[in-house]
């Protein structure tokens, strides 16, 4: 596969929120804002990036090798649960806004299936280290557009005359439901 | 044996070097805090009950330390915990009321009527959903122990089908008064020892055949307070605690005994 098709794929196509519906709870927790939307968008998309190259180094020159396949979650898991903490600890020295803006969501990134999910994906897909790098990229720049998308939505909600019983957080799962739909008609594109 | 030493390995080595390197990221991006903070928090007790209003104890702490809360915000540590907020943010804290939750119905099994036999769930915001709840008197306490779950202070105990809130153990963090659905749940002075207990509305012959010791609103309390404490609307009796001063007159007065009298308690603890 071309690097321009794994993009494509996995930023629209299998979308990891919209069409694999994985990391759903950013999707719906740090969308309140386009700003803090943003913000979490940079912030997964280092992390899966980085990640996933880490985890694809050692799974091929450690795991493979010595025939520990089985390691692969609990290992990947250690990867990023350090990765996370390190991005909290240089946003908070670098980005104290941001770091106050994503608050709580920024640890749960540890815990976000997108990131193990890709990690997984890339592996399973046989993919070398240069598709790996554009499929983990394309992956969370998919989850940053459905964020922030989603977030520009909910800045509307504030202005538009909602009925109380769908106030909050259940417009919000009908327009993710939505949205959904609307990138299911990517498929078939690649 | 490589089959288990070699995973471990593997797993602890990376471990390891993960904390080595995140340990030394620490030095190198570490960020100066207010020392106030650290302090704070551990003056707070530490339950994270959020009465605060902040998001646990270390919200508070820094809440506090920004001057953003007052010293006296954590209303679970009362007096003692404010004093030691208090000398370390250097300020007086001030006097400090304590106040307790008390449970406004005296309607237990033996006292109100019932009006149907509720079988669900032990919840009393699913009792009340169901027509008010089983009891007859819809202002009364349901007795499912909602509050007595929330309580993380373990001072509400259910004692023949209402709720009662032990003075000592509360600490006034009011999350039982946020969650009975029948709001009876209200805060009141610590010293305060006359209470109204019953909240019903309602005219006093309906009162009457449903409770023996509801308010029937009867209005004697007010008439024969020397302190002019009552506060009477709705055909209910209400005492104004900062006017009262616990003579106890009205708990005599009150044909229904619808008075409480903590007075008489701690007599009867004495004997």
């Amino acid at each position: 596969m071309d690097i321009f098709t794994i993009l494509i794929s996995t930023m629209f196509v299998n979308n990891f929120v919209l069409a694999r519906f994985l990391g759903i709870c950013p999707f719906l927790g740090v969308s309140n804002k386009i700003e803090t939307a943003t913000g979490m968008s940079i912030a997964v998309t280092f992390v899966v990036t980085l990640s996933s190259i880490i985890t694809y180094i050692i799974q091929v020159s450690i795991l493979d090798t010595l025939g520990l396949e089985f390691l692969q979650t609990i290992v990947f898991i250690l990867v990023i649960a350090a990765l996370v903490q390190f991005v909290e600890m240089v946003m908070k020295k670098t980005s104290p806004t941001l770091y106050d803006a994503l608050g709580v969501y920024l640890p749960l990134i540890t815990t976000n299936c997108v990131v193990l999910g890709v990690a997984i994906l890339n592996i399973q897909e046989g993919f070398n280290l240069i598709q790996t790098i554009f499929n983990s990229a394309g992956a969370s720049i998919g989850f940053g557009i459905a964020l922030v998308l989603i977030s520009g939505l909910r800045e509307q909600f504030e202005l538009a005359d909602i009925p109380e019983a769908l106030e909050g957080f259940p417009i919000t799962l009908i327009t993710a439901g939505l949205m959904s739909i609307a990138f299911l008609g990517f498929s078939g594109l690649v | 044996m490589s089959a288990i030493i070699e995973p471990i390995g593997i797993l602890g080595g990376l471990g390891l070097l993960f904390g080595i390197g995140l340990s030394m990221a620490s030095q190198v991006f570490h960020v100066e805090s207010d020392p106030k903070v650290d302090k704070i928090r551990a003056a707070l007790p530490g339950v994270n009950c959020g009465a605060c209003g902040y998001p646990g104890c270390e919200g508070l702490a820094v809440g506090i330390a920004d001057g953003e809360a007052s010293v006296t915000a954590c209303s679970v540590g009362g007096s003692m915990v404010a004093e030691r907020i208090a000398s370390i943010m250097g300020v007086a804290a001030g006097e400090v009321e304590k106040q307790v939750a008390v449970v406004l119905c005296q309607g237990d099994c033996e006292h109100a009527e019932d009006r149907y036999i509720y079988h669900g769930i032990e919840d009393c915001r699913a009792e009340d959903a169901l027509a008010g709840g089983s009891k007859a008197c819809t202002y009364g306490c349901l007795g499912c122990g909602t509050c007595q779950d929330v309580c993380d202070f373990d001072a509400i105990s259910i004692v023949d089908g209402i709720a009662i809130i032990d003075r000592e153990k509360c600490t006034g963090c009011e999350l039982c008064v946020a969650i009975c659905p029948k709001k009876l749940i209200e805060m009141v002075p610590y010293e305060q020892d006359v209470i109204v207990k019953c909240k019903s509305e309602e005219a006093g012959r309906f009162v009457r055949r449903k409770c023996t010791v509801g308010c029937i609103g009867c209005s004697i309390c007010v008439k024969n307070c020397p302190d002019d404490a009552f506060i009477f609307e709705n055909l209910l009796a209400r005492i104004d605690y900062d006017k009262c001063t616990n003579c106890g007159i009205c708990v005599e007065k009150c044909p229904t005994k619808s008075i409480w009298s903590g007075i008489e308690e701690v007599e009867q603890i004495a004997q």
